[in-house]
């Protein structure tokens, strides 16, 4: 009785492994799929697609933004801090949209290496704090690195 | 040291009689519920009116204290079913398949209501409320792999019947549990990684993370009470023919 007990929970452990091996490898061959961007850094290295609408994530650079007076054009830099993308956007920016802040961009790369978005997401990090501690932090210049300003 | 550990099996020897079950549960469910309601009603109220505003998402971040809590639960829910198939693979205990039966539903309304929490905070926030990433794809599996586990064992007419394949079935489906927790971290995803880690210090004052954990421990409470009285009815459902049943329902 012990034995089969034994047996069966070999057989339990064997049939997990081997679900997780499977799946492990699908999600090992589709590694570059399930990314949800292309990082600036990718772009310059020419591994993502021209002409096809494609996802760029990373960090809006400081003082890169520029509005048009008149409309709802506006462009700004993408940057992963080693390589810049330069963004044409034509349309409602999320309300969490500001420089330093984390964005995934959807659109397509030209051959100019401008790339025409069609939809800006704003990325969230993993920190919250109330607004006055937000301040005080502003003041001594210690923010975590892409968390925006409280001037939204 | 020898007699504690006999003492040890004898108890998990009783917990295998339903009978002795049905009894523990009806003690144990009055506790859990209170200290549900308690802790779900200081939680609600602290983190809806005391904890302060996020500097970024002003009052739209509260989501958190329903979501956050909803997310965790759903995949603790899945490893319980885990651990109590198992324990009805191995050792042919039918409590066990009849405590996973009836886990199954609240941990799929958990998963949807993470889902549906997230997606109303992703519209203000993120811009929009669905984005195939990595964590919110391998979350919305979880809700197919508990809708597969409650539609699997309602294909059978005789619960007894299904029990084994269902119990597979969540073996199969407990890989995706580490998929969810380290996507973030895998893959490039629009969700943003954890805050909280066993390793770090949170990433949140403690004015917000007090009311997230009562609200946390408010939801396993809940889930715990709600189990004991679902497998209470369990248990006279499946054993409605032996004696005691028919005795204690008289």
């Amino acid at each position: 009785m012990r034995l089969q007990r034994k047996r069966r929970l070999t057989i339990i452990a064997g049939l997990v492994a081997l679900v997780a091996i499977a799946v492990g490898l699908t999600l090992y061959a589709l590694r570059a799929n399930i990314d949800l961007f292309f990082t600036p850094s990718q772009i310059a290295a020419g591994d993502a697609p021209h002409d096809r609408t494609m996802r760029l994530g990373g960090v809006v650079k400081d003082g890169s933004v520029q509005r048009d007076p008149d409309s709802l054009a506006v462009s700004f830099v993408v940057t992963d801090f080693a390589q810049d993308v330069p963004v044409r956007f034509d349309d409602i920016l999320p309300d969490l949209f500001r420089e330093g802040q984390g964005v995934v961009v959807i659109g397509t790369l030209g051959d100019d290496g401008d790339f025409a978005a069609q939809q800006v997401l704003a990325k969230h990090d993993e920190n919250y704090m109330p607004p006055e501690v937000a301040e005080a932090l502003k003041a001594t210049n210690s923010l975590p690195e892409g968390a925006g300003n409280s001037a939204g | 040291m020898r007699g504690k550990q006999i003492g040890m099996w004898k108890f998990i020897h009783k917990l295998g009689s339903p009978k002795w079950c049905y009894q523990l549960c009806g003690r144990l469910q009055p506790a859990f519920w209170i200290a549900a309601a308690v802790l779900l009603a200081v939680g609600a109220v602290w983190s809806l009116a005391f904890s302060p505003p996020d500097y970024q998402m002003g009052d739209s971040y509260r989501i958190i204290y329903v979501h956050v809590p909803a997310a965790i639960l759903a995949q603790s829910v899945f490893l319980a079913m885990t651990f109590a198939s198992v324990v009805f693979l191995v050792w042919k205990i039918k409590l066990a398949d009849m405590a996973a039966s009836v886990m199954a539903p609240f941990g799929a309304a958990m998963t949807l209501l993470g889902l549906f929490s997230g997606a109303v905070w992703g519209i203000p926030t993120w811009g929009t409320w669905w984005t195939w990433d990595a964590r919110l794809t391998s979350m919305l599996i979880q809700l197919f792999i508990y809708i597969g586990i409650i539609a699997l064992r309602g294909a059978f007419a005789r619960p007894e019947q299904g029990a084994k394949a269902v119990a597979v079935l969540t073996l199969v489906g407990v890989v995706n549990i580490p998929i969810i927790k380290y996507s973030v971290s895998w893959w490039n995803t629009l969700h943003q990684p954890a805050t909280f880690t066993l390793t770090e210090r949170p990433a949140m004052p403690e004015s917000m993370w007090m009311p997230l954990l009562l609200m946390v421990l408010g939801f396993y409470c809940f889930f715990t009470a709600l189990t004991l009285y679902r497998l209470r009815s369990e248990i006279l459902k499946r054993e409605s023919r032996t004696r005691w049943v028919r005795e204690a329902v008289k």
